[in-house]
This record gives structure tokens, C-alpha cells and sequence, in this order.
């Protein structure tokens, strides 16, 4: 059976602490714009920790949750995308098509969870910085969408070794960069269609929720959080 | 030339092909300048990236977008309006029909640039059309921008054939008065017109079918233009009001920009005989039928949101009715009913300068309208941590403002080489009976001396 690959994002574990952030810039090539570009919102960050508050201080209580692309099964990016750039991979994530991409932005503006980056300008490395770059991941020039891609270079490169040692993925060797630098354990990457694995066994608990699920665009991500409690009025 | 003496109607139409004076030349050259100085702003943006624009995360949509519709908006006056009024055979439409066309051309010209101009790589811009290449991939018919570029392009080339078929008995007739380059140029437009009786009913017959084609292009046009914001699960984007809401907005702005257009061609070209206060009435009284469509749904719309209560459409439901967005859109209520309504439905005030106030007016409320549908919507998805805002940046500001320039420019253009009101058209409105129509001039002369 073909694989489904899936996340689960356990709220009551995550510290807030931005390691998934930091390791996703480092592992696919992201580029920093600068503070300045930044605060005009075009900062890139495939995964970020969203923050909310409850309460006023002292009695503020702080809510960290982590958002990526949710690959979604019914995903409203892929269907508005004039090229293909934006579809769905036999293996149920949604890839982004660099080379195809025109840069409508349609996209990003058809996606609720806005995961989805545009690079407004050529990325660009200030010296030595560029030799840290990972050379499994291509560079993204001005004027096309990126987005999250389950390190997807990292199950090409999982299946491949599985196939020339003639053995089976092992479930939990096959992670993305968010899931192995999170401290705390939170970000649980698997495989959905394998029912022993653990991302799968945990997307059934009861604590578990899908982010805008109301919108029917079938995420393959699951949030768990302890029931009861209710997400604050953000504004 | 002596003959043509005899044909004032004739005479007072083509001067302007004849006869230039030096503020033309004049204002070609400062609109020129300001239409450079867009195509200077757009080279930069293709050399340093769309960065240069304002559009941020999540804002993706911001000026160019609203241009576009803007301007595909203003294109619904003419094609459809001249197809109606042919369509009942009003009798007042024949000196409007043609200014009227044009404008639909040339806007949509413009307005097809915009999507352009907002792409990513905008010279991969033809992978929308479904070519055969080596890579076997046609575009994907699922997205909204594909239906658009169809749209498009079916009602730019219907608008274009509905725009020439009646220039082709003008061109005989400034092929027959003038003389060298000129007729030669004529000539091969007026694609050997020779005024048959045959060639009188072809022209009949087809002028028929476009006229009842188009229509139904029109309308679809500005629906799927609607289609590209109602189909995405934005809030306050997906609507499905957005169609017909869209289409109405669409006629409205048009016909104030007819409206705007009939009166400066008025003054400039003297054609005060021809474009007479009641024709500016008559537009002002479908204006006002307009105003009001567009209240309506707008009213519509803005209750069943308010009703509905839902979260994320509540947030841009009141950014827009009180918060960052509220001027804007209080601007926009006054422009678009509060000004035009009393001015068009007062007689005393329904006349040519009232009518332009109006029509100004309009422009401005429709131009917003499209702003705060694109914007706010963008800026207040359904995960409040990614709220932001918009501002234009310089190179948005002056392509826009050089797409006015370029709209005014053509048309000034258009005017010198076409005569702007249809002149055949005239003299078969001059005929108490079904006519007989030729370009002889002595024959026409005697027609119109007969008139009743």
C-alpha cells in the first residue's frame, strides 16, 4: 500500500521554543529576508508557533501552536493553481512545483491556514552563510510560492536506502527536520496507512482535533490537546 | 471634394480625421510620457522582483488586482450596452454605440494587463493557454485564472469584431474622400466595401448575431472575474452573490465611464449636435437603475453576513463597516449612492454636467468597491495570528495611474483615425423607412436632404 505520510502536533507538549523553526530554515534552504522585510510580512517560515493568549496579565495564560502546511486531502491550493504547480502526490502531499510556478499567489490566497511563502525578491546568502546551504534541496528564485514539503528530499532519501537494503521503512527512522529537532517531542511524522505506526495510533486519541477542520479540506495533520479547554478570543 | 459640400452630416464627422490641432499633439505627448513612465515602473519591477509592490503575507492581492477588475469592470459599458440598446432598436443609441464599443476594447486591453503585470514570472504568463508542448501539460481547467484567460480573450475578440463590423462602411467613406496613404490605409479597412445591396444585408445579419452573442459573453465574463475571489473559502469572498453582484457593478461603472467619455468627446470634437442632452439623460436614468442595483446587493450581501454571525466573515465584516477600512468604505457608500442618487433622479440636476459629476463619482466608489473586496478579506483570514494589512508602494501607484493615462491616450488616438460616431448608422436613423443605404454621395446627399 502506497504510504500517507501524516503529522501529529501534541499542544500540551510544545514549549513554544521555535527549535522546528529554526531547524526547518537550516534543513530546506530558507531564506532570511531581514528585519526590515520582515516587518513588511515577508518573513518565510514553513512551520511557525503561532502565539495566543488567555486572560489578562498576571493571569495571562500563553498558547503555543505550531502551524504548517497541513497537506491536505482536499486541498483548495492545488485545485486553483492555473499550472499544476500546486497538486497532490500519490502519497498524499501536496507538492509545490517550483519550475511550474508563475507566481499567481492564488494559492496562498486559497489556503485557510496561509502556510503557504512567496519570494518577493532572489533569496540571498550573505557570504560564508551560502556553504551552509543543504545541496538536497533546490534554491527557489524570485516570483514563485514554497511551501512545507514534509522534507520530502528526506523520504526520497529514506525509501531509496529502504530499497537497496531490500527492507521495509522502520517507522520513526523517516523524520522531517521540525519533528527531530523538537525537544519536547511534540511533532510525531509517520506514516497514516501503516496502523502500528505511532503517528497514526495517535492521531486517533481522543484528544486529537483537526486546525479549521469545519472547512472540509481533510488535513493529514492532527492537533491533540486536553479537552476543556477553549481557544481564546484573539482579538 | 466639391461633392462632399453636400453631406454636412458626413462633413462634421470625418473633419476630425482631417484636421488636428496643436493641443492634440500636445496632450498625446504629456499622456505618452505619463504611459512610459508605467511601462519605466514595470521594467524595474521585472528586474528587481514584485517585491517592489506592497503585497505582503498573507495580502497577496493588492492594487494590480484591483485594477484589473477595475478595468474589466469599465469594459461591461459598452459591448453590452450598445448590444442591448441595438437589441431594442432605441433609436437614441446610434451616436453612442460606437464611443461606446471602444471603450470596451481598450479597457479590456488594460485590464488584461493587470494579471500580467502581478505575476510571479510574468513571462511564463502564456502557460494559460492550452498549447501543444513536449511536456504534454495543459492548463489546469480546474483553476478560476484559467476560466478567466478564456474568458477574456472570447470576449476581447467578440468586442473586437463587434466594434469593426459597422466601422467597415465609415472606412468606404473616408476611403472615398481621401487620397493617397490614406486611401490606401482606408481601403484595405474598409475591406472592399462597395455598399451592394448584399453586402448591405451581410453587414445586417451579422451585425445581428454579435449583437445577441455578446450578451451572454458579457455577462459571463465579469461572473467568472467574480468567480476567481467566490470560489476560494475566503471570508466575505465566498459568496455566491458574487456573480450577479459583480456583473451589476460592472454595467455601473461602464456606463459612468460612457457617460464621462460622451461628454469630453462633446466638447472637444464639437459634437454638440449630435451627443444631446437627452442622450445623457437617458444614460443617467440607467445610471440611476444601476446606483440602486448596486445598493441593493451590496445591502444583501452585508445583512446575511451580519445575520450569519460567523467568526472569521464578522472580523472583515467590521473591519470594513467601522474599523481600518471603515473610510474607505463609508467613501464608497457616498460615492457610489449617496452623491449619484439625488443628481439622477431630480430632473433639474440630471443634465450633462450633472450626469458627469455622477459619473465621477462613480469611478471612484466602483474602484473602491473592488479594494475592499480584494484587501480586507486577505488581510483577516480565518487564523487571526496572520492578520495584516496593505499599502501601495510607488510602482503600483504609477502603473495604475499610467493605465488611466493609456485609456485616455487610445482613445484620443481612436478619435483621430475612426470617425467616433457611426456615420452610416446616422443616416439610416435619418431614414423615415427601412433603408436603402449606399456610399454614393450624391445618393446619400439627396437622402439626406429628404429627410423628413
Amino acid at each position: 500500500m502506497a504510504h500517507r505520510w501524516g503529522m501529529v502536533v501534541d499542544l500540551d507538549r510544545c514549549t513554544g521554543c521555535e527549535a522546528c523553526v529554526t531547524a526547518c530554515h537550516a534543513e530546506n534552504n530558507i531564506p532570511t529576508v531581514g528585519a526590515e522585510e520582515a516587518a513588511r510580512g515577508r518573513a518565510m517560515h514553513w512551520i511557525r508557533v503561532e502565539r495566543y493568549w488567555e486572560g489578562e496579565f498576571p493571569e495571562a495564560r500563553v498558547k503555543f501552536r505550531p502551524v504548517l502546511c497541513q497537506q491536505c486531502d482536499n486541498a483548495p491550493c492545488e485545485a486553483v493553481c492555473p499550472t499544476y504547480a500546486s497538486h497532490q502526490t500519490d502519497e498524499g502531499l501536496n507538492a509545490q512545483v517550483y519550475n511550474r510556478c508563475i507566481g499567481t499567489r492564488y494559492c496562498a490566497n486559497a489556503c485557510m491556514y496561509n502556510v503557504r511563502f512567496f519570494n518577493f525578491f532572489h533569496p540571498q546568502w550573505e557570504k560564508p552563510l551560502q556553504l551552509q546551504l543543504n545541496p538536497d534541496v533546490s534554491l527557489r528564485e524570485a516570483g514563485v510560492m514554497e511551501k512545507c514539503t514534509f522534507c520530502v528530499q528526506r523520504i526520497k532519501a529514506a525509501k531509496s536506502g529502504a530499497k537497496a537494503e531490500k527492507r521495509e521503512l522502520v517507522d520513526g527512522a523517516l523524520q522531517p527536520a521540525c519533528a527531530q529537532a523538537c525537544p519536547a517531542g511534540a511533532l510525531v511524522f509517520g506514516d497514516l496507512n501503516d496502523p502500528e505506526s505511532r503517528v497514526a495510533r495517535l492521531a486517533e486519541s481522543p484528544r486529537g482535533s483537526k486546525l479549521l477542520e469545519e472547512h472540509g479540506a481533510e488535513p493529514k495533520i492532527t492537533y491533540l490537546q486536553r479537552q476543556g479547554w477553549h481557544e481564546p478570543d484573539a482579538q | 471634394m466639391n461633392r462632399t459640400r453636400n453631406n454636412p452630416l458626413a462633413d462634421d464627422l470625418v473633419r476630425p480625421l482631417f484636421h488636428t490641432s496643436v493641443w492634440f499633439y500636445g496632450a498625446v505627448l504629456v499622456l505618452a510620457t505619463v504611459v512610459l513612465a508605467g511601462a519605466a515602473a514595470w521594467g524595474y519591477q521585472l528586474w528587481y522582483g514584485i517585491g517592489v509592490a506592497g503585497i505582503n503575507w498573507p495580502v497577496f492581492w493588492g492594487f494590480y488586482l484591483t485594477n484589473f477588475v477595475f478595468w474589466i469592470g469599465i469594459s461591461h459599458a459598452g459591448t453590452l450596452i450598445s448590444a442591448i440598446l441595438r437589441l431594442v432598436n432605441a433609436r437614441w443609441r446610434r451616436p453612442v454605440t460606437r464611443c461606446a464599443e471602444v471603450i470596451t476594447v481598450f479597457a479590456l486591453m488594460i485590464g488584461a494587463l493587470f494579471p500580467i503585470i502581478h505575476l510571479g514570472r510574468p513571462w511564463l504568463a502564456f502557460w494559460l493557454a492550452p498549447y501543444p508542448s513536449a511536456r504534454e501539460i495543459w492548463p489546469n481547467f480546474r483553476s478560476p485564472l484559467v476560466w478567466d484567460f478564456f474568458a477574456i480573450n472570447t470576449y476581447l475578440t467578440g468586442s473586437l469584431m463587434f466594434l469593426l463590423l459597422p466601422m467597415i462602411p465609415d472606412f468606404a467613406l473616408v476611403r472615398d474622400r481621401s487620397t493617397g496613404w490614406r486611401k490606401r490605409i482606408y481601403g484595405a479597412l474598409a475591406l472592399g466595401w462597395q455598399g451592394t445591396t448584399k453586402q448591405w444585408h451581410r453587414l445586417e445579419a451579422g451585425m445581428q448575431i454579435m449583437a445577441i452573442a455578446i450578451i451572454p459573453v458579457a455577462v459571463s465574463v465579469h461572473t467568472i472575474v467574480s468567480f476567481d475571489f467566490s470560489m476560494a473559502t475566503v471570508p466575505m469572498w465566498h459568496s455566491t452573490i458574487f456573480g450577479p453582484y459583480f456583473v451589476a457593478g460592472a454595467i455601473f461603472s461602464g456606463i459612468a465611464a460612457l457617460i464621462i467619455a460622451m461628454a469630453a468627446l462633446r466638447k472637444l470634437l464639437h459634437l454638440e449636435s449630435y451627443l444631446h442632452p437627452v442622450h445623457f439623460e437617458n444614460l443617467g436614468k440607467l445610471l440611476l437603475l444601476m446606483s440602486l442595483l448596486w445598493a441593493y446587493f451590496v445591502f444583501a450581501e452585508r445583512l446575511t453576513v451580519w445575520y450569519g454571525n460567523e467568526p472569521s466573515e464578522m472580523a472583515v465584516f467590521w473591519a470594513t463597516q467601522r474599523g481600518d477600512y471603515a473610510p474607505l468604505y463609508w467613501t464608497m457608500v457616498i460615492c457610489n449612492f449617496v452623491i449619484p442618487l439625488p443628481i439622477l433622479a431630480l430632473r433639474q440636476l440630471r443634465t450633462i454636467a450633472g450626469t458627469v459629476v455622477a459619473s465621477f463619482a462613480v469611478l471612484v466608489g466602483m474602484w473602491l468597491e473592488r479594494f475592499l473586496i480584494i484587501v480586507p478579506s486577505l488581510g483577516h483570514k480565518q487564523l487571526p495570528y496572520s492578520w495584516s494589512s496593505y499599502a501601495p508602494q510607488p510602482v503600483e501607484i504609477i502603473i495604475m495611474i499610467a493605465t488611466f493615462a493609456a485609456m485616455v491616450l487610445l482613445y484620443m488616438l481612436f478619435s483621430k483615425f475612426v470617425p467616433i460616431i457611426s456615420i452610416w448608422e446616422m443616416k439610416v436613423g435619418n431614414q423615415p423607412h427601412p433603408p436603402v443605404v449606399t456610399t454614393d454621395e450624391d445618393e446619400l446627399a439627396g437622402l439626406w436632404r429628404a429627410r423628413p
